[in-house]
């Protein structure tokens, strides 16, 4: 290759991040697959094949109410969330934001939580059913904006430092928590195993209507962040730089988060709290590829997608036949790697 | 005339900052705006792009109002700030960035041909492909200028663009933006604080004075007398080469 030719060079490198986004698509769809297959009740893929020409089969029924119902879950809440956190970390320039550590999820569990039990807005079973989707999420949405909205204040108009930031979304996160057991205090028993069930996400809770619901949110989300992606790049380098470039770097970063913390309202209010995908999915794919917004959001997605996928097949193989919430294996893989980022930072300074 | 400001006022926190600032630019004009710290000259320099909006007054970019050009004005003035963070972009990356006023849908090969124009013309193809976050300041600086000239902007603002850099890369980014400014036939307003590098590559000035313009004009306002009410110390100014140097 032409060492001189920086057009050759440049599109060289352009094509291998564009390959690394196919190869993810590949692995993801693998992935889908394994899932399919693998479970208490094994699937071969000529069942996998026969049940879609004949979906009233045991093995259909199995499929499609089960498990593509909790694939189609975990790839979009993995999608969304990842998507959600890379926004988050850039437009707060921060490499520990997501709405987890953030506390915008435990907000929109406590808005959920508020509008499902005080309300009296859906049935509680053994699983919470919800009868109005469409309000319960607009109470979620409610419950993130607190937390967005106070770290926003924080972080432009009080000038927090990356660190500090973190620690208020873990009060912010607390005080939900809190708030959520004090619901629990004042609620019957059938509430309180709901609630419990609540606070760690399982992707066995949606059904097509949800995951439709959610997908949709999570499809007009990501158009707007590609769109935004060349914004997001200068925003990185420096706020009047940006601005400098015609930029409205205020609103972008405001509705960036408004906007993220949409993605997780509805995907808590549907699926209750999955912690650090939106953290370990994006930092990862920053290893791998470089911080440019039009490769880093397709490529951190898919991998929040591949994260939760492997996350639910192991919730649903390590103690076969039961179940484990999925919220609890993405802590299991999230707060460690929490730290490591905290430990490379502090090596840094 | 190019660029002008009439009565430009603004305040920080109800503290003026400029107290009605009037002057113009021609095209083809360098001009360093000098003056201590606090006195005006980052603040005047955000009013003309509007990065801050000044609280009253105009300014007008070859007669248009800037305050009806919206983000238009990205098209026509760019601006190189004194804080830039590094990050994981590469070079090449960072400097297509400064198309981003002109980019609709998505970038286009021409976009890409004036990146790769103005890299060479600043010399920098060996690290276009390097990370930002692995330049040093030099280097990083220079990238930042290079954004600026891909604007295919008419007026470039610089805000202290020497700061922090070592003598040769001071040196060296001032002869970019002089070479620019010669080359392109574009005009560019400085803010430096390093009055005898000013000296050196600029021939047009504007001193600043507790948000006001004290003096402006060309090498004729550089006096003794004019320095120690600027800047508030005593000083002698000596001739090196027929040029006039600061000496304190």
């Amino acid at each position: 290759m032409d060492k001189k030719d920086i057009l050759k060079r440049y599109r060289f490198y352009y094509k291998k991040k564009i390959f690394i986004i196919i190869l993810l698509f590949f692995i993801s769809l693998f992935f889908i697959i394994f899932s399919t297959k693998i479970g208490t009740f094994n699937i071969s893929f000529s069942d996998i094949i026969n049940s879609f020409f004949n979906p009233n089969s045991r093995e259909g029924t199995v499929l499609f109410n089960v498990r593509f119902p909790r694939i189609a879950s975990s790839f979009v809440a993995g999608f969304g969330l990842a998507i959600a956190g890379c926004v988050m970390q850039n437009v707060l320039r921060n490499p520990l934001a997501s709405p987890f550590t953030l506390g915008v999820s435990q907000g929109a569990a406590f808005g959920a939580c508020v509008g499902i039990v005080l309300l009296g807005q859906g049935s509680l079973g053994t699983n919470i059913i919800i009868s109005n989707p469409y309000f319960v999420t607009a109470c979620a949405f409610a419950g993130s904006l607190i937390s967005t909205l106070t770290i926003i204040f924080l972080a432009r108009f009080k000038g927090f430092s990356p660190e500090s930031i973190v620690l208020s979304g873990v009060a912010l996160g607390a005080l939900f928590s809190a708030m959520i057991i004090m619901l629990q205090y004042f609620s019957n028993e059938v509430a309180v195993t709901s609630m419990v069930f609540w606070t760690f996400g399982d992707v066995g809770r949606a059904y097509w209507n949800e995951i439709l619901m959610m997908a949709i949110v999570v499809a007009f989300s990501f158009v707007y962040f590609l769109l935004n992606s060349l914004n997001y790049n200068a925003i990185q380098i420096g706020d009047e730089g940006a601005k400098g470039l015609g930029i409205n770097v205020d609103r972008i970063r405001f509705v960036s988060m408004i906007v993220s913390s949409l993605i997780t309202a509805v995907i808590v209010s549907f699926l209750g709290i999955i912690g650090f995908v939106g953290l370990v999915a994006p930092q990862a794919m920053k290893r791998m590829i470089d911080f440019d917004h039009r490769f880093i959001l397709p490529a951190s997605a898919l991998m929040g997608a591949i994260l939760l996928i492997i996350a639910d097949i192991v919730s649903r193989t390590i103690l076969s036949p039961v179940i484990l919430p999925i919220g609890a294996i993405t802590s299991f893989l999230g707060a460690p790697f929490f730290i490591y980022i905290l430990y490379l930072k502090g090596k840094i300074k | 005339m190019f660029i002008q400001a009439k009565d430009v006022r603004f305040s920080y926190n109800s503290v003026d900052v400029l107290k009605d600032v009037n002057f113009y630019i021609e095209k083809g004009d360098l001009i360093a705006i000098l003056g201590n710290n606090g006195a005006g000259k980052s603040t005047l320099i955000k009013c003309i792009n509007r990065i801050l909006k000044p609280k009253f007054g105009t300014i007008l970019i070859e007669g248009q109002d800037v305050e009806k050009l919206g983000s238009e004005i990205a098209k026509k003035v760019s601006y190189v700030s004194q804080r830039n963070q590094a990050t994981r972009l590469t070079v090449f990356d960072a400097v297509l960035l400064g198309r981003r006023p002109y980019v609709k849908w998505g970038i286009s090969n021409k976009d890409l041909e004036i990146t790769k124009g103005v890299i060479g013309m600043l010399s920098l193809q060996e690290i276009s492909m390097r990370f930002v976050d692995e330049l040093s300041g030099g280097e990083l600086q220079k990238v930042i200028v290079a954004r600026a000239l891909v604007q295919e902007p008419s007026l470039i603002l610089l805000d202290e663009p020497t700061n922090n850099l070592d003598i040769k890369s001071q040196i060296e980014v001032m002869n970019i933006v002089k070479q620019i400014v010669q080359e392109k036939k574009i005009s560019s307003l400085v803010a430096i604080h390093d009055i005898n590098l000013a000296l050196r590559f600029i021939d047009k000035f504007i001193l600043m004075k507790d948000g006001k313009i004290f003096a402006s004009g060309g090498l004729e306002i550089i006096t003794e007398e004019n320095f120690s009410e600027t800047f508030g110390v005593m000083a002698k100014i000596k001739n090196i080469d027929d040029r006039p140097f600061l000496v304190f």
